[in-house]
């Protein structure tokens, strides 16, 4: 039912910092921009951070793009949609229109796998040199420290030193929610640790990292100002991203597969040369600008982890987690320059429209992306830093936290590589709906010429519960949110045609019913009866199978199991309990004298 | 329609000719294997459309010149569209706008329909996940057909399934058909479709062997496959229609499903007529077998 309201070509408008949603202010502008365009819209409002606008025709909604893109260029991100029409009661019991899948709406569908085995490899780097400062500051004497493998290898000159660095271990040994972090394996006789991540640890781990990349893609993502979009895990180390509608893979792929976009760097000295220097203005515009050098220390896919906390004086500050690597270069760079300042440099791929005029004088716009890069925070060196930091002074816990979040943000925590890419073109998206529906129709109205033929008003009956299955089944779908593909489509129509199995069973056990010589109203009623458990048993073999297709199927193959699935239960229920209505309509309570069948 | 054959007279034949199918089929996916596609195969397939007639032999060199060497090019659904397939080993994902990229540059009037790229690992996991899947599908029928019913019926049941997955399976690698997922679907479907048949036979069975007695059991499996002959064939017949419907207006991308539904429904009629009955006769149904009043039907009777 829903879905006989057909999705309405609609923009949605949402300002392009990410932080501020569009208000009544921004809903002004663009119905004044409308209006003084003339194009009108069906329906504008505010709708969950953004404005919404829906129009009567695909011309009217580009128009209105082009429109209001001249005027808002950069202030704001538009993007075509398609809106449902569903009237708002019967969105509030559920019921909106179907979802289509990328097969049948076009876009882009990545899949992409977290490099897990880096990031643990990253974190037994670090975790390496902080033992080694550790047991340099308490003076433990270790004979020698590596990393073999997936584990750290100590040996200690004594016994003494064992002792103390076995108890150093142990006490970092817990975590929060109580769990050991490490396997440790000893040696008594050699004086020998080794340290392994738990289980558990791993597992963590691997959750921080894929959570990290989670939330790093759904920024990335919302640059590309795509109306909703999908960024979710998928199993333990998977991440997918679809992004219906998009038609430059390319860019979409830059952008989520960039890494550096934070860059560590040290404040130019006033001598410094011009050549060496570049200016750069504070993310927050009220504290101006500086100078920092042009080399970079360190950039974003360095950072392994970053959080707010407290310092010793309660005071809130950010603390920073380098991988190995990052760590030697901060190291050399901050050895000489304690005093001086560090910058952090927060980088955005940003898109610029502008308007201009083409050798035909007609106003077109451009859009180019460009790089702005700001500086988010600037703080002095206080020692020589190494794999892990801390930037104290950063002003509230409040904005400490935001520090930190900008920091990740910047940084994936793991490498991610694209293992599965599936682009489908928006015209190919639309054909393959005409398609669909097209072998729908000629398929249903086969079956259903051919069931009249062959059982007369019994196959009008069956016809008629055919329809109602094809209702349900949609119907369904919407109520479970459930998508729908190509191969979706190719269930419905296979469905169709097994559904009307459950009548061929019943008419043609009426029929010998009636061959028996038993009386027309007894032989409908044994037919049904008796028909009921062949008909149940059948389709919960095929039950079985559909499920198990769930299971293992994606995308596509998952909506086929759906609609399949979905198909077998309604049809039961349609053949059934709707033919029998039906037949008992027309049949019921009347003394039939002769049946035909 | 009243149907008297006697099938089981010629049930040798039937057993010759699935015995040949069988071994074709063996025999074939052992020596040439399975055309897999893209989704089991790894690798990124791009499809284009021109706005004329595509030149294949044009595109090739094209990609030649690019320094591919492992790739076809085929036209697909029509002479306009054409679908570029490449196996790239290292799995990059780039591959597919690069290639794009370069037909773009020699001919601008082209449209972008869909790039596909499957990296190594999933293409192998999605294989382990299709043949584990079919191998559940099977298993946890042959455990419901043997709990509604009995073991030989089980037994009766997923052997004419193994036979018609055997069989598609055969045809689909001596034609060069590619296997793709959709393709993995169909099989799945087949074996739901193929299993409702069977089971509509079996059920009958049952129903005879436990009605009436003194008869020789080829007799009642004989008349039972009578009885539902017309269900059966009917049945089949409104599948089709819809598949042929799908085969030939549902476009290229659900056409290796159509197909592997049609030979599906083809052979899952014949084998839920000869395969069970069979099987059921070497098995030497009894019936005894079926004596047992089962609680079975007791708690449906009344429902409808």
């Amino acid at each position: 039912m829903p879905n006989l309201y057909p999705a309405k070509p609609a923009i949605q408008i949402a300002y392009t910092d990410s932080g501020q949603s569009a208000d009544q202010g921004l809903l002004n502008e663009v119905t004044e921009i409308l209006s003084a365009k003339s194009i009108e819209s069906e329906s504008i409002g505010l709708k969950d951070n953004n404005i919404v606008a829906k129009f009567s025709s695909f011309d009217d909604q580009l128009a209105a793009k082009s429109a209001l893109q001249r005027i808002l260029l950069d202030r704001a991100i538009i993007a075509l949609n398609l809106e449902p029409s569903t009237p708002q009661w019967l969105r509030d019991i559920g019921g909106g229109p179907l979802k289509l899948g990328l097969d049948l709406s076009g876009g882009v569908h990545f899949l992409l796998e977290v490099d897990i085995e880096s990031a643990l490899d990253n974190r037994l780097d670090s975790l390496l040199n902080q033992y080694r400062k550790k047991f340099r500051d308490d003076r433990i004497n270790v004979e020698s420290s590596q990393k073999k493998d997936k584990e750290l290898s100590f040996s200690f000159a004594s016994d003494e030193d064992y002792n103390k660095a076995l108890k150093v271990f142990g006490d970092d040994n817990i975590t929060a929610v109580g769990t050991a972090l490490y396997d440790i394996q000893t040696n008594t006789i050699r004086n020998n640790v080794d340290i392994s991540y738990s289980q558990s640890a791993i597992k963590e781990i691997r959750d921080y990292a894929v959570g990290q990349n989670l939330m790093t893609l759904r920024n990335r993502v919302n640059e590309l100002g795509v109306s909703e979009p999908i960024v979710q895990r998928q199993g333990s180390s998977r991440i997918v991203v679809e992004l219906p509608g998009v038609q430059d893979t390319t860019a979409a792929k830059k952008i989520i597969g960039k890494t550096a976009n934070l860059e560590f760097r040290l404040e130019a000295a006033p001598t410094t040369s011009r050549l060496r220097k570049e200016e750069f203005t504070y993310q927050d515009e009220r504290m101006g600008s500086a100078y920092l050098e042009k080399n970079i220390i360190v950039a974003g896919e360095r950072v392994t982890n970053a959080s707010s906390g407290f310092d010793e004086s309660g005071f809130a500050q950010v603390n920073i987690s380098l991988d190995m690597q990052g760590g030697r270069a901060m190291q050399k760079a901050t050895s000489g320059n304690i005093g001086r300042r560090l910058g952090v440099l927060f980088v955005e791929r940003k898109n610029k429209s502008t308007l201009t005029i083409d050798e035909n004088g007609e106003e077109v716009i451009e859009q180019s992306s460009y790089i702005e890069k700001n500086i988010i925070s600037l703080a002095t060196v206080q020692a020589v830093l190494g794999t892990g930091f801390r930037i104290t002074g950063v002003g509230s816990p409040q904005e400490a936290s935001e520090l930190a979040l900008l920091l990740r943000a910047g940084a994936l925590a793991a490498p991610m590589k694209f293992v599965e890419e599936r682009t489908v073109g928006p015209s190919l998206g639309k054909e393959n709906i005409e398609l669909g529906i097209r072998s729908i129709i000629i398929g249903l109205l086969s079956v259903v010429l051919f069931m009249v033929f062959y059982y007369r008003w019994f196959g009008l009956a069956a016809n008629i519960a055919l329809f109602a299955n094809v209702v349900l089944i949609t119907g369904f779908m919407s109520l479970l949110g459930a998508t729908l593909t190509l191969p979706g489509i190719a269930g419905i129509v296979l469905t169709i045609g097994m559904a009307v199995d459950a009548n061929v069973l019943i008419f043609s056990r009426i029929r010998e019913e009636l061959a028996e010589g038993r009386d027309p109203q007894i032989a409908i009623q044994e037919g049904f009866s008796r028909a009921f458990v062949t008909i149940f048993d059948a389709n919960v073999t095929t039950l079985i199978a559909s499920i198990v297709l769930y299971a293992i199927g994606t995308g596509p193959i998952k909506g086929f199991a759906i609609t399949l699935s979905i198909g077998i239960i309604t049809s039961m229920f349609t053949a059934i309990l709707g033919t029998r209505a039906i037949i008992n309509l027309m049949y019921g309570n009347k003394n039939i004298k002769e049946l035909r069948v | 329609m009243n149907f008297n054959i006697p099938f089981m007279s010629y049930r040798r034949f039937a057993t010759i000719g699935s015995l040949v199918l069988l071994i074709m089929s063996i025999g074939s996916l052992s020596f040439k294997g399975l055309n897999l596609g893209l989704d089991f195969s790894g690798g990124t397939l791009i499809e284009v459309s021109y706005s004329e007639v595509a030149d294949l032999d044009e595109i090739r060199d094209l990609m030649t010149a690019n320094g591919f060497d492992d790739f076809q090019v085929v036209n697909f659904g029509s002479n306009t569209d054409v679908l570029i397939k490449v196996a790239d080993k290292d799995g990059s994902s780039q591959l597919g706008d690069t290639i794009f990229a370069f037909l773009v540059a020699s001919d601008s009037e082209i449209e972008l329909q869909r790039i596909e790229f499957v990296g190594p690992q999933i293409g192998s996991e999605l294989r382990d996940q299709g043949g584990l899947g079919m191998l559940v599908a099977l298993g946890m029928i042959l455990l419901y057909v043997a709990f509604r019913f009995q073991y030989k019926f089980a037994l009766g049941a997923v052997a004419a399934l193994a036979h018609d997955v055997v069989i598609i399976l055969g045809l689909f690698s001596l034609l060069a058909w590619d296997f793709d997922l959709t393709v993995l679907a169909a099989l799945l479907a087949v074996i739901g479709y193929s299993l409702n048949d069977t089971i509509v036979v079996s059920d009958r069975i049952r129903e005879n062997f436990r009605g009436e007695r003194g008869f020789e059991p080829e007799e009642i499996v004989n008349r039972s496959i009578n009885q539902t002959l017309s269900r059966t064939l009917i049945t089949s017949f409104t599948t089709l229609l819809v598949l042929f419907a799908l085969f030939i207006f549902g476009g290229e991308m659900i056409r290796g499903f159509s197909q592997a539904l049609i030979i599906g429904v083809l052979v899952g009629t014949y084998s839920s007529i000869y395969v069970v009955a069979n099987i059921l006769l070497v098995l030497s149904i009894t019936q005894d077998d079926l004596a047992i009043p089962e609680p079975e039907g007791l708690e449906f009777d009344d429902m409808p």
